[in-house]
């Protein structure tokens, strides 16, 4: 296995993984935001809500389609590149992938077409429904790759099967309602939801400080600011929620995020801002909160979160109870038919551990022959790269606060009479545009920088994982990654650019008819037709 | 629990290798549409509205085709893991190209009429047709390897090794029995992307497509027949050397595999599996006289009949391997060692069974509700067409 074919392939994983979440979050979010509209317009009847419908609908289908087509990458490079992983946890990664094809991908997928050709084929419920199911579908999708995240980072419901030499499903029930897995569901879609949110709010607000669109601008904000306000809230709990879990969970994940080298008696502070360094394992020009720690991790003032020093001291241990398990795996391989039971008992009881002793493949063919310097380094090894984690960390948490309030102003302003938005509230909305996904991906590095050394946590190293491929393989499908993503980017940035310059069709007769339609009604049942 | 212990492991591996040539199946028919077309289009499309009416036949379907495409790595995945490793790294640059071409493809339908350019929409019709003929091609080669076995072993960790450099585990690819066997799969798919627009498309268009299609479905015919002489007299088959138990661990390296004999030795033991490649010869033969006498739906359903032969017949063949391994036949993956667990595979077929009934009800809807031929007052008139 050759060290640079990993960091490759790690390389190339991340680059189209993050490409692929920045199509992802808005077709979340948008696609419910433009099935409310389209709710609205079926209960008024106001030709507004449909024009309003078409317009965001057609953004969402220019971003919906390189969603699709990026995510078809994600679901073969597991095979292409990491083909070890592949046959060595397929047998439970790959059923949340197959199911959420069959459950979701479908149901997006063939109602999607249908969203955009079926306006003239169906009635008004019937379309709307059809936009529903787009939304149910995408967010469905995200439970269940969700699911399959969740198992990397905390593998439940399984075991290793030394017979097939890899981890075998034994509770289905366990891998889906993983608490990781649930918590992290909730999180990323209501992230996909601020992501649209602050999307139509920014500009609907471009269309406010230009003077066009006034209509539709208005109507969307409402919408957007009272959607995203929620999302908002939600984001941040769930945020927490999953601070909660990894407490318990990935304890090395949450003191790398904190910086937390040793750990503290109980409750800790939370360290606002500071500088890591790994080497001295302190934080300089740390500001601390106290208690805040404690209080978000244990969610109690006695319980202690432990820091690096005394997890290393933890890995170290596993390492050599994983190396009882290998021990033990060898004999029964090479005496496949006549296996002495204690072997396998000693097995059984080490075998959670053995994903431990495989963090020595790095250093010796045989984990068995490793020196006792060598144990040492790879229980170092669980320890991941610190000041990223807690940087993007704080830098995500900063933006969801900031989301909050923005949300919330433009909710309020929303609901006084006559909606004026003063205008450098407007500048503030179009500049906040790219903040979601700048939130949204920094998420992602928190969650899988933080889990490295292990492809799944505690299961099996990254180093293991990839396929047998070459350098030549890796360069040629890096490069083209990098140049077809990156004119496909420009493509769709331009598509998208002119689409919302080109803004609404508005479809005047249709306006008309109903204005008079509305007036009349009006003025039979005696009220005063309003200003607008 | 217990429930999955309801259906034995063996038949459960035998249902998921049925479910596995179903998908692909599901694929070919649905997408295999799709890449036809995107074939056909420079060709059958001289002006820019006739490009447009054969692009707005597949429009608004082509995203849950290619699910199945989707799907069909997905159960590969949960349900025959080592299969998915060892074939999707093995063939890694071909699926790099299968990658940008189903991510050109969609992009393309999308993009292409969003702007008024000449050039723009003619590059764009170009990256369809290479969209849709550089799969088409590259699946039938992919087959064509897999027929002919794989160069690839397992360690006794079961980590896949693949023999061949850079360059070579491309090119290697590329021998001339592949060659053919992508020839069969991209002239049948064209025939059923021509027997699509006959059904979908008004004239000049379907006129066109048609007389492309019943060519494509000669060509498709004598290249079926000549890759089925020489698999039956040219071509190692692959057999075990002791009887394999049907519910034993998925673990490849238990069992003995030696290569030699020919493939066709399946028909002599199980004669009924002539039905696919009749299936395949009737259908192509139905086909093309459809097309040339311009019935519509009866054709197109021919044409799935000719695919579904066509790609049951290299299943059938092969069973119960499913990866042969050239240069180590022990490694060869077969369905009684290269599957997911009894759980998992229970677990997959309950999600499938509740869930294909759904899929095919909606998809059958959807395709009602679109019903009729693409004409060009539809892509003139309305404003979400493509």
């Amino acid at each position: 296995m050759e060290f640079d074919v990993v960091e490759l392939s790690r390389l190339q994983f991340a680059m189209t993984a993050l490409y692929h979440f920045l199509f992802v979050p808005l077709t979340l979010g948008l696609s419910i935001l433009v099935a409310i509209m389209e709710t609205v317009y079926v209960m008024t009847n106001r030709p507004i809500w449909r024009q309003m419908t078409k317009f965001w609908g057609t953004l969402f289908g220019i971003n919906f389609v390189l969603g699709v087509a990026t995510g078809i990458t994600m679901e073969f490079q597991f095979g292409m590149n990491w083909s070890y992983y592949s046959h060595y946890v397929g047998d439970i990664f790959g059923a949340p992938l197959a199911i959420e094809g069959l459950m979701a991908f479908f149901l997006e997928a063939t109602f999607v077409g249908l969203f955009f050709f079926g306006w003239d084929k169906l009635s008004k419920v019937a379309h709307m429904v059809v936009a529903w199911l787009v939304a149910i579908g995408s967010n469905f999708s995200a439970l269940w790759i969700l699911i399959a995240n969740g198992w990397m980072q905390n593998p439940v419901g399984a075991q290793f099967n030394p017979d097939t030499m890899r981890m075998e499903m034994t509770s289905f029930f366990e891998v889906m309602f993983n608490e990781v897995a649930q918590a992290k569901f909730v999180h990323t879609v209501s992230a996909g939801y601020v992501t649209a949110s602050v999307f139509v709010l920014g500009v609907s607000a471009w269309y406010m400080l230009k003077g066009r669109h006034i209509e539709l601008a208005r109507r969307s904000i409402a919408v957007a600011s009272s959607f995203g306000l929620a999302a908002a809230l939600s984001v941040v709990v769930l945020g927490d929620e999953s601070g909660y879990s990894a407490s318990h969970t990935q304890k090395m994940k949450l003191a790398a995020i904190e910086a937390m080298w040793e750990t503290h008696e109980a409750p800790a502070p939370f360290t606002l801002i500071g500088f890591p360094d790994q080497e001295a394992r302190e934080t300089h020009y740390a500001i601390h909160i106290p208690y805040v720690m404690g209080l978000i991790g244990t969610r109690s003032l006695t319980q202690e979160i432990p820091g690096i020093d005394d997890l290393v001291a933890e890995s170290e241990d596993k390492i050599r109870s994983g190396l009882i398990a290998y021990d033990a795996l060898m004999t029964i391989r090479s005496e496949r038919d006549a296996t002495p039971a204690d072997v396998r008992a000693t097995f059984e009881e080490h075998s959670e551990d053995l994903g431990y002793a495989l963090l020595l493949k790095r250093y010796v063919d045989d984990p068995r022959e490793a020196t006792e310097e060598q144990i040492v380094m790879a229980a170092e090894d669980t320890v991941p790269h610190v000041w990223p984690l807690f940087w993007a960390f704080r830098i995500m948490v900063g933006l969801g606060f900031s989301f909050i309030a923005v949300m919330a102003g433009f909710f309020i302003m929303a609901q006084i009479k006559g909606m004026r938005f003063p205008r450098p509230a407007l500048w503030l909305a179009v500049i906040m545009i790219p903040a979601p996904w700048i939130a949204a991906e920094l998420g992602w590095i928190v969650a899988e920088y933080g889990r490295q050394p292990w492809t799944v946590d505690g299961v099996l190293p990254t180093a293991l994982s990839a396929s047998h491929l070459s350098v030549g393989d890796l360069l040629i499908t890096l490069a083209g990654f990098v140049l077809f993503y990156s004119v496909l980017f420009i493509i769709e940035m331009g598509l998208m650019v002119k689409y919302i310059r080109k803004g609404p069709q508005e479809d005047v007769e249709a306006t008309e008819v109903w204005m008079e339609k509305h007036e009349r009604r009006m003025r039979s049942s005696g009220e005063v037709s309003p200003a607008e | 629990m217990i429930l999955y212990e309801l259906i034995d492991f063996d038949v459960l591996r035998v249902i998921w290798w049925v479910l596995l040539g179903v998908l692909l199946t599901g694929f070919a028919l649905t997408d295999g549409f799709d890449m036809g077309t995107a074939v056909l289009l420079p060709f059958v499309g001289k002006t820019d509205v006739e490009r447009r009416i054969v692009i707005n036949t597949i429009g608004p379907v082509w995203e849950g085709n290619q699910v199945w495409f989707i799907l069909g790595g997905g159960a590969i995945f949960a349900a025959w893991p080592p299969l998915y490793a060892v074939s999707f790294s093995g063939f890694y640059l071909a699926m790099f190209l299968v990658l940008a071409a189903l991510i050109l493809r969609p992009v393309g339908f999308k993009y292409r009429s969003k702007r008024d350019g000449v050039k723009w929409r003619r590059n764009w019709d170009w990256a369809l047709f290479v969209g849709g003929a550089v799969p088409a091609l590259i699946f039938g080669v992919a087959m064509g390897n897999v027929l002919r076995g794989v160069p690839f072993h397992l360690t006794e960790d079961l980590m896949p090794i693949y023999e061949g450099g850079v360059l070579w585990k491309l090119l290697g690819l590329l021998n001339p029995f592949a060659l053919l066997a992508g020839v069969v799969s991209l002239s049948m798919l064209t025939m059923h992307g021509a027997a699509w627009l006959s059904l979908k498309a008004e004239e000049p268009v379907a006129g066109r497509a048609r007389a492309i299609g019943a060519k494509a479905g000669i060509v498709a015919a004598a290249a079926y027949a000549l890759a089925g002489l020489w698999l039956a007299f040219g071509i190692d088959g692959y057999s075990m050397v002791n009887p394999v138990p049907a519910d034993g661990p998925s673990n490849p390296l238990y069992n003995e595999v030696v290569r030699g004999g020919s493939w066709f030795a399946a028909y002599a033991q199980r004669p009924w599996i002539a039905i696919a490649p009749i299936a395949g010869f009737v259908g192509i033969a139905l086909t093309v006289l459809g097309l040339r006498a311009g019935r519509e739906a009866s054709t197109f359903l021919a044409s799935k009949l000719a695919i579904t032969g066509i790609i049951s017949s290299v299943g059938l063949v092969m069973f119960p391997f499913i990866l042969p391994s050239r240069t180590n036949p022990d490694s060869s993956l077969s369905v009684w060692d290269a599957s997911s667990s009894h759980q998992t595979l229970f677990v997959m077929l309950v999600a499938a069974v509740i869930f294909m009934p759904i899929i095919l009800a909606y998809t059958a809807w959807v395709y009602k509700v679109l019903w009729g031929k693409v004409t060009a007052d539809d892509v003139t008139g309305e404003s979400h067409s493509y």
